[in-house]
Order: structure tokens, then sequence, then C-alpha cells
């Protein structure tokens, strides 16, 4: 398989222009990685609605739970996949189904999780698809926290970064 | 939740190349003009730990739900920009920086073994590790099996089935021997198991170990990295691309963690899972957290690495070629010399210098050896290499003397052995000294 490559800029126009995101494979357990990614991007502002059969109705992460991306009430700009690769096809496709009522702009895969043929279809749909990477660790990356763990973010900058205010 | 970006989220990468040259990121990799004050120069965070923004916020820090510091002993921020800088020098995707060299080799094996596993190492090592590996490791349950690298089909021969890794110094110490990389890297992952280069002696700027396959990479920062013989330090370095998970061959990468509340740290880090590992694991449990000051010298020392490493390799060229051609030298390992049996694999993986440690043979054997590091008045006599002075130091007398005659053979390190680190004075200078101290020795 070719690398996947994402320009920085096309990462950070996504991570800034979206607000709500639907996590399919979201996990109520607390070790799980999915259940870290959405505290996390909740930390960040960004509003996680769970998507997982096994938990409709109930709540992670103080958010319903739904079992299907079209079940769920309001917008939606973005689906995270935290699923297996051979999984993401098919969540592929309900997203293509519902991009046009729930406004779905992106269709992310995370880390570890590829479909090639997938992404073309929700290309040739109109959607922006991001693959093999963490929405967590890019944001990570790209606003200067992943760089406290030691790792290396490729990013040279003789900026000032911006203060937090309050 | 549902709160507003904060104002820090406006700016995030600016226009940023896809590469920059090594010496741009030997200075600007890892650190940014300090937010608070705009200070330039990264600052020396010299403090212990860190206030937590309230409960919430402390609960997922010791999660590692979140990124950001808790305690020096696991990250602080001026370390932090010292692990981006290496990590970006080399290529890789993290790194995690340690006390010393040999921390950092603690470190990564700490993470990659358990008790009764065991390990291949080259024999061509600094000496302290062939005891750490071979003495100290042992009590803990891990056994390494030491190779001869001259032909890179020792180490297959050498594997079994518990081998974990395969360990290599590139340009080895004391001196003048160049391992095949690329052999040693596809037999390691034949047997799928990494490759751990420790690239102390040639630095990120003579050879890229990871470009040639390595998986990790250890550093006594130490040495050329800091470069001023002031500050003690290690550094360990993930390429990113080992695949731990692909034959159950590192329950410590794949399998619920005990030590965190049963996190997998493979599935949740992926790439840098590793380092994580290492840093939140063995670095948090056992100790060997580098200090902020010894990181603040060794950035400084980074930022003019190129041009120290280019002037270390022109001295040591000419410091080989006069040494080659003096009567009182019996021979000369320095892989930049075209009669160095290394020279070709030199050219090939060090093709701007085969670096400034090496070492000579004196004709009248131990004896001798005494004299002329006795002898010398501008080279210092001591333990250390890659400084801006030029260091001399009879192994057999100091760094080897724990081993035993036959291991200091296979060593590099016999009776008539000197070990040179040709530091950065003027050349003729040095080429004086070692020529009134080689009389001495000889006398």
């Amino acid at each position: 398989m070719t690398p996947l490559h994402y320009d920085d800029a096309l990462i950070l126009g996504i991570l800034k222009a979206v607000r709500t995101i639907a996590m399919v494979g979201a996990s109520p357990n607390w070790v799980r990685p999915s259940n870290f990614a959405m505290k996390y991007l909740q930390g960040k502002g960004y509003r996680i609605i769970p998507v997982n059969p096994g938990e409709t109705g109930k709540k992670i992460l103080g958010e319903t739970a739904y079992a299907r991306l079209s079940d769920i009430p309001g917008q939606i700009d973005m689906v995270d996949v935290f699923r297996s690769s051979a999984a993401a096809g098919a969540i592929a496709d309900e997203a293509i189904e519902a991009a046009k009522e729930k406004g779905i702009k992106v269709v992310w895969m995370q880390l570890g999780v590829r479909d090639d043929a997938a992404a073309e279809r929700l290309e040739a749909a109109g959607l922006t698809v991001v693959m093999n990477r963490c929405p967590k660790i890019e944001y990570g990356r790209l606003f200067g926290e992943l760089g406290w763990s030691g790792v290396n973010t490729g990013i040279i900058s003789s900026k000032r970064r911006k203060l937090r205010v309050g | 939740m549902g709160k507003k970006p904060n104002k820090t989220e406006k700016e995030g990468a600016a226009a940023t190349r896809a590469k920059y040259g090594i010496e741009t990121l030997s200075i600007h990799a890892g650190a940014r003009p300090e937010p608070v004050t705009g200070a330039r120069n990264t600052p020396i965070y010299q403090t212990t730990s860190y206030v937590f923004e309230d409960a919430e916020h402390a609960a997922d820090l010791f999660n590692l739900q979140t990124f950001g510091f808790i305690y020096s002993r696991l990250t602080n921020p001026t370390v932090a920009v010292l692990e981006e800088r290496v990590a970006a020098l080399e290529g890789g995707r993290a790194a995690v920086c340690a006390a010393s060299g040999h921390a950092a080799q603690f470190l990564a094996f700490f993470t990659l073994l358990e008790p009764g596993d065991e390990f291949l190492s080259s024999i061509n090592l600094y000496g302290g590790s062939i005891t750490q590996f071979g003495i100290s490791f042992k009590r803990l349950g891990w056994n390494c099996h030491f190779v001869d690298p001259s032909d890179p089909e020792n180490f297959r021969r050498a594997l079994t089935p518990k081998c974990k890794a395969i360990f290599i110094e590139v340009l080895a110490n004391p001196g003048g021997i160049v391992l095949d990389l690329e052999a040693i890297t596809a037999i390691a992952h034949e047997a799928g198991i990494p490759l751990i280069v420790d690239n102390t002696m040639a630095t990120p700027y003579l050879c890229r170990p990871m470009d040639w396959g390595a998986d990790l990479i250890v550093h006594s920062t130490t040495k050329f990295l800091s470069g001023h013989g002031t500050s003690m330090g290690g550094a360990l370095v993930e390429s990113g691309k080992f695949d731990w998970a692909r034959d159950g061959k590192f329950p410590t990468m794949t399998e619920p963690d005990p030590a965190y509340h049963g996190l997998t740290f493979y599935e949740t880090f992926g790439d840098f899972g590793f380092t994580m590992k290492a840093r939140t694991v063995a670095l948090r449990d056992f100790g060997p957290a580098m200090s902020p000051t010894n990181a603040f010298y060794t950035l400084t020392g980074i930022e003019t690495l190129p041009l120290r490493m280019d002037r270390h390799v022109e001295n040591a060229m000419k410091v080989a070629e006069f040494l080659d051609a003096h009567p009182f030298v019996s021979w000369v390992s320095y892989a930049g010399l075209k009669s160095s049996p290394y020279h070709q694999l030199a050219r090939k993986y060090l093709p701007r210098g085969a670096g400034s440690v090496f070492t000579f043979g004196l004709e009248g054997g131990y004896d001798a050896g005494i004299k002329l590091v006795e002898g010398v008045n501008l080279f210092s006599h001591l333990a250390n290499v890659g400084d801006t002075r030029s260091l001399i130091l009879h192994p057999a007398s100091t760094t080897h003397r724990q081993l035993s005659d036959e291991q200091r053979a296979a060593a590099g390190a016999g009776p008539d052995v000197i070990r040179l680190s040709i530091g950065l004075e003027t050349a003729d200078d040095l080429l004086h000294d070692l020529d009134q101290g080689l009389a001495l020795a000889a006398k």
C-alpha cells in the first residue's frame, strides 16, 4: 500500500472547521483508545456523539449513544471511524447515505484503519477523507501538546504561540 | 463541552516545509519561543512539578488521557524540547531522554524484555555496555549473546526463539569499526525483531541509522550531541515503523498493562507507543530522569553539531594520517583511512566522515601505553569521548579493565591499544603533542 500523506493545512482546516463528531465504535470502557480520544476531544471543545449498537440509549462520557449514524438527531460535521478496516466500508456507505441530511463533510478513519475503495466512494460523494490518523494525536501535534511527550511533530516555527486566556 | 475553541488554536502550524536540512533541525526542531514572555531560547524549567487546572485535569493526566506535565521524573518542558530535537535529527517518531546513555539503554530493554528473554549484541561495544549487558542485565533475567559483527551472518546464526532484539554500535567504540547496518537490519527484520543502534559515536549528522531501517536508537548525549563535556544525558528514539503486534513477540506492547489499569500501549499510542511505555512505565518506576539543566546545555550543544562534527572529522583524519606514518605506531584503526578494512562501509554509512574516535597500537605494548597517556600535555587523560577537547585513553587499564583478556581482545581493547577522541583544537598542535608523547613512550 502506498503511504498516506495529508498536508498539515488540510488536517488543521478540518480540526478548525468541525464542531460535532460522530464517533463510531466509541467504548464506555475508560481504558479503551476510543474513550481516551473522546474524552480528550471533548476537553478541546468538540461535541462527540457515540455510535455503538451495544450501548444504544446509554450514556458514554455524558453523551447518549446511538445505534446508527441516521439515528443521531441534528447535524454531524464529521464521522470518526473507531472500528476495524474491515468494518470501515459499511460505515463509509452509511455516511454517504446520511451525508446530505446530517451535513456530514468529513469521514476520518482512525490510526490503523484504512479502506482505499471506501475512500474513493466517499470522495466521489464529495466528502473529505482522512485515513490511518487519530484526531486526538493530530490535534496534539498541530497545537503543540504532543511535543510535550517527546513526539516529533515536524513543526518548525519562530512564531510565538498565542496564550490561552483565563 | 461545547465551549469555544481557545485562542491557542488560531495559529497551529504556520507554513512549514515538509523537510528541513539537518542544520536547521539542529537549531529549531522542538523549540518555539516561550509563550508567556517570548523568550527565544528554551528556558530551563527548573521545577519538579506542575499545577493541575482542576481535579479532572489531574485525573486525565495520570490516566494518560491528555498530554501535559505532572512531575519532572516523567516529563519536563526543557527536556521535552531536547527529546523532540533528537527525534527530528534521527528521522524518528518520538524520543525519551534519560540521565545517561546507560539509563537510555535500560529504558529500551525494560520496555522490550520479560525475564528469561534474550537479545544479541555486537561484541564491539563501549566497555560499560558489555558489562551492563553481560553481567548486570543477567541479574534481571535478560540474557545477552555477544556476536562478532564482522560477518553479519553471525547474527543470524546466533538467533534463538527467545531473542527479542539485536543491538549494535554502527560506528563502534573503542574505535575504527563500522558495521554493515543494512545487512544486520535485514536479519533482525526477517526474525521479526527490532534493530537497536547506539549512534553515539556517529551522531545523526554523520549517520542516520533509521534511513537504513533501524527501529530504535540510543544515545549517550553526554558525547558529541552535548559536545562540550559538560552534561550527562541519554536518549532513546523510536522510528515508529516497527510492527509490535506482528507475531505476539512483544506482549509488553500489545497486552493490557497492569501498571496502567490495563492500558494497551501499542493500540492506544500507535507509532509512538514504545516511547510512551518507556517513559510512563520504565522512567516512571525506575526514575533515571534527565535534569532540565543538562537538557538545556545539551540543546545549546546540538545547535552547533553540524559545524563541530565537520571539524571533528577533519582533525581526526589529519591525526590518523600522522599516526599511520609514525615509526612508533604499529597500526591505526580509523575507518576514514583508505587502508582500513572498514573504509568501504564508512563511505556507505558515514559519507561525511568516520567520526573522531579511533584507536591505534603502540610498538611498546601496555607499558608504552601508560607512558603515552601520562606524557601528553594537550590531550586529556580521561574516560570520555566527544568533547571539544582532545582526549586520550588506554582502554586496557581503564574502561575495559573489568573484562577478561579474551573479552578485551575481542572488543578491540588489547594491551597495546590507545583510544583517541579528537577535539576541535588546531590540528598541528595535536600532532605536535602526540609526537612528543610518542617519543617519551618509546624510551
